[in-house]
C-alpha cells in the first residue's frame, strides 16, 4: 500500500536577476513522481546538484514546491492549511545530515528531545519527561546523559539525538537526508544498525536520501535514481545494481570503487550528451522504469 | 634500494595528546603508499609532520622523516622550503580553502614555478597551460585565466594537481583528495592520479579514510587507529585477509554483503 505518493512534483527555483541581467530559472525538482510503500525503504539517490535532498524538503513542505502533487495516506499534503500542515508533520518526521548544525548548540540534549512534544501539547511535564528518557533508550543514549549540550555528545551521538526528536511524536514516515554522512565509516554503521532496528520495531517507512551506493543498496528495498532533477531510473534495488538500463545509473555504479582487489574494473564514462532529457520513465520491466 | 621516504618512531604531540605515537613506515620509488584511518586516527598530522607544517601547538616530539637519504627534521627552515613543492609536493582536500580566491588559477601555478626559480615570469604563463593540459583541463588556454569559484569541484582538484606538480616532485602527498567530491568525478580524480604517476614517474602517500580509493589506487595500505599503525601490508593481502581486529572491524563497516542485515562494525 502506497503510504505516500509524488505526482508530477516540480520546484523551479529563480535565480540572478537584476538590473542588467536576466532570471534564470534552476529546475531544480522536474516533473518527479513516484509511491513510498508502508514499511519499505524507498531510495533517492544522486550527485549534488540532482535534487534530491530538494526533493525530500518538498515533501514536508519545508520548501513549497512550484506545482505538482503530494498525498500521505491518500490526503493532499500540498492543499493543506499551514495549522493542518503542523499538524501532519505529527506523523512525517526527517532526520538531517549534519548532526553538527542541526541541534541547537544552546539546547540541553533534553529540550531538543522534548520540544516537539511541547510544541503539539502532549503530555504533562513529568510525563514528557519519561517519554524523552525512553526515547534516549530507544536510540541507544544513556538518559543519564540528558543535561548535557550538544558539543558534550560524539557526531555518531548527536545524530541519535536528533533520531529521537524525530521519533518524539511518534511518526510513521520518516525522510532521512544523508543521515550518516558526516559520520566516521565505524560510526555509520551503528547507525545504519539502529535506523533498521527502528524500522522493524516501529514499523517505520523510509525515504531514504543518500549518495553513498553500497549503503542504499544494503538498506533500501527499492530505488529512485535521480539525475538533473529527473528520475532517470526506478524499480527494486537489488534488480537496478544487477540490471541497470540508464546511462547514467550505470555510469554511477560503475564509478563505486570496488573493495574486491580482483573485481574487474570497468569504469563507464557518462556522455551528457547522450543522455535525452525529455524522454518519459516507461516500465521495462515489472517494476523497473527507465528514462531511455 | 633506499626508500624513496623513510619514517621511523614518528611522535607528533598536541600538547597532553598525542596524535602520532611510535609510527613507522616506508614508501619505495614508485609505489602509492594508502594511509587509511578514521578522523582522530592520526593520518593527516603523520602528512604534515612530513612537510613540517604541523599546526600549533602541535610538535614532533621525537623520530627520524628521511627524504632522499636527508632527515627532514634535522633540516634549517630554509632548505626545508625547498623540499616542499620540489622534493614533496601536496594536494589538500578542500580545493577551495587551498587557493586564493582572487588569484588567477594561472597565477597560483606561476607562484609554485617562480618560487622554485623553475621559471621566469614571462614562461611562467606557458607552463602553467602545459601543466592544465597535462591534468587534463579542457581549454587550458582559457582556464588559465579562471578564478578558483568559476571551475567545478572536479576541476578546482585538477588545477591543485598542477599545483603540485608544477615543481615536478619526485612524491606527491594527498591528503583525502576526493573526499568532497560526487562518486562519478572521484573516479575521474583517481583515474588522473594513477595516470600522473606514470607521467611523471611519481611516488604517492595517499591519505584517506576510505578504503575504496586504497583498494582503487594503492599498492600497500597502512591502518592508523589512535595515533598508530596497527597494521601494514600489500593491499590485495589486507583486504583478503585483514588480521588486526580494527582493520577487520573497519572493513566490517562497509555496507557490502548481504542487504538489509547487520553490519558488524568495530567491536574493539
Amino acid at each position: 500500500m502506497a503510504l505516500v505518493e509524488v505526482r508530477n512534483l516540480v520546484k523551479h527555483f529563480e535565480r540572478g536577476g537584476g538590473l542588467f541581467r536576466e532570471k534564470t530559472i534552476v529546475r531544480a525538482v522536474d516533473d518527479v513522481s513516484f509511491t513510498v510503500d508502508e514499511g519499505e525503504t524507498f531510495a533517492l539517490v544522486g550527485e549534488s546538484g540532482s535534487g534530491k535532498s530538494t526533493t525530500g524538503r518538498c515533501l514536508l513542505r519545508l520548501i513549497e514546491p512550484t506545482s505538482g502533487e503530494v498525498t500521505f495516506r491518500g490526503e493532499n499534503v500540498l492543499g493543506f492549511s499551514s495549522a493542518r500542515m503542523r499538524a501532519a508533520r505529527r506523523d512525517m518526521q526527517m532526520v538531517f545530515q549534519d548532526p553538527y548544525s542541526s541541534l541547537n548548540p544552546r539546547m540541553r540534549a533534553f529540550t531538543i528531545v522534548e520540544e516537539p512534544l511541547v510544541i503539539h501539547g502532549i503530555g504533562s511535564k513529568a510525563e514528557r519527561r519519561d517519554r524523552v528518557a525512553d526515547l534516549f533508550k530507544l536510540v541507544g543514549l544513556d538518559p543519564a546523559h540528558l543535561e548535557r549540550y550538544p558539543h558534550e555528545f560524539s557526531g555518531g551521538q548527536r545524530q541519535r539525538i536528533g533520531l529521537a526528536r524525530a521519533l518524539a511524536l511518534n511518526p510513521s514516515f520518516i525522510i532521512a537526508d544523508e543521515p550518516v554522512s558526516a559520520l566516521d565509516v565505524s560510526i555509520q554503521a551503528q547507525v545504519i544498525n539502529l535506523l533498521m532496528d527502528l524500522q522493524q520495531q516501529l514499523k517505520l517507512t523510509y525515504l531514504f536520501i543518500a549518495h553513498d551506493l553500497r549503503l542504499v543498496r544494503h538498506i533500501s528495498q527499492r530505488v529512485a535514481v535521480m539525475y538533473l532533477g529527473k528520475i532517470v531510473e526506478m524499480g527494486p534495488t537489488a534488480q537496478i545494481f544487477a540490471n541497470p538500463q540508464h546511462a547514467y545509473t550505470r555510469a554511477l555504479l560503475s564509478a563505486v570503487p570496488a573493495l574486491d582487489p580482483d573485481a574487474p574494473r570497468t569504469r563507464i564514462e557518462l556522455d551528457p550528451k547522450l543522455v535525452n532529457r525529455e524522454a518519459p520513465l516507461k516500465e521495462i520491466a515489472a517494476g523497473h522504469f527507465a528514462a531511455l | 634500494m633506499e626508500p624513496l621516504l623513510k619514517v621511523e618512531n614518528l611522535r607528533t604531540v598536541f600538547g597532553p595528546v598525542v596524535a602520532v605515537n611510535d609510527v613507522s613506515f616506508e614508501l619505495r620509488k614508485g609505489e602509492t603508499l594508502g594511509l587509511v584511518g578514521e578522523s582522530g586516527s592520526g593520518k593527516s598530522v603523520t602528512a604534515f609532520s612530513i612537510i613540517r607544517l604541523v599546526q600549533e601547538p602541535g610538535q614532533i616530539e621525537t623520530g627520524r622523516i628521511l627524504f632522499q637519504g636527508k632527515d627532514l627534521l634535522a633540516l634549517p627552515e630554509e632548505e626545508m622550503r625547498q623540499v616542499r613543492g620540489a622534493g614533496i609536493g601536496f594536494v589538500f582536500q578542500e580545493p577551495m580553502s587551498a587557493l586564493n580566491p582572487v588569484m588567477k588559477i594561472g597565477a597560483h601555478i606561476a607562484e609554485a614555478l617562480m618560487v622554485h626559480d623553475m621559471a621566469s615570469r614571462r614562461d611562467a604563463r606557458g607552463r602553467a597551460i602545459e601543466l592544465l593540459r597535462a591534468v587534463k583541463i579542457v581549454d587550458p588556454e582559457r582556464r588559465v585565466d579562471d578564478y578558483p569559484h568559476q571551475l567545478s569541484g572536479g576541476m578546482r582538484q585538477r588545477v591543485m594537481m598542477a599545483i603540485a606538480l608544477a615543481c615536478r616532485p619526485p612524491l606527491i602527498i594527498a591528503d583525502e583528495p576526493t573526499t568532497a567530491l560526487d562518486v562519478t568525478v572521484q573516479a575521474q580524480i583517481l583515474e588522473l592520479l594513477r595516470d600522473m604517476k606514470r607521467q611523471f614517474d611519481l611516488s604517492l602517500l595517499l591519505i584517506t579514510h576510505d578504503f575504496g580509493v586504497i583498494a582503487e589506487t594503492a599498492d600497500r595500505v597502512a591502518v592508523m587507529y589512535r595515533g598508530q599503525i596497527v597494521e601494514q601490508g600489500p593491499v590485495r593481502e589486507i583486504l583478503r585477509n585483514p588480521q588486526h581486529p580494527y582493520t577487520r572491524g573497519l572493513l566490517d563497516s562497509i555496507p557490502g554483503g548481504e542487504p538489509g542485515t547487520r553490519l558488524r562494525g568495530v567491536s574493539i
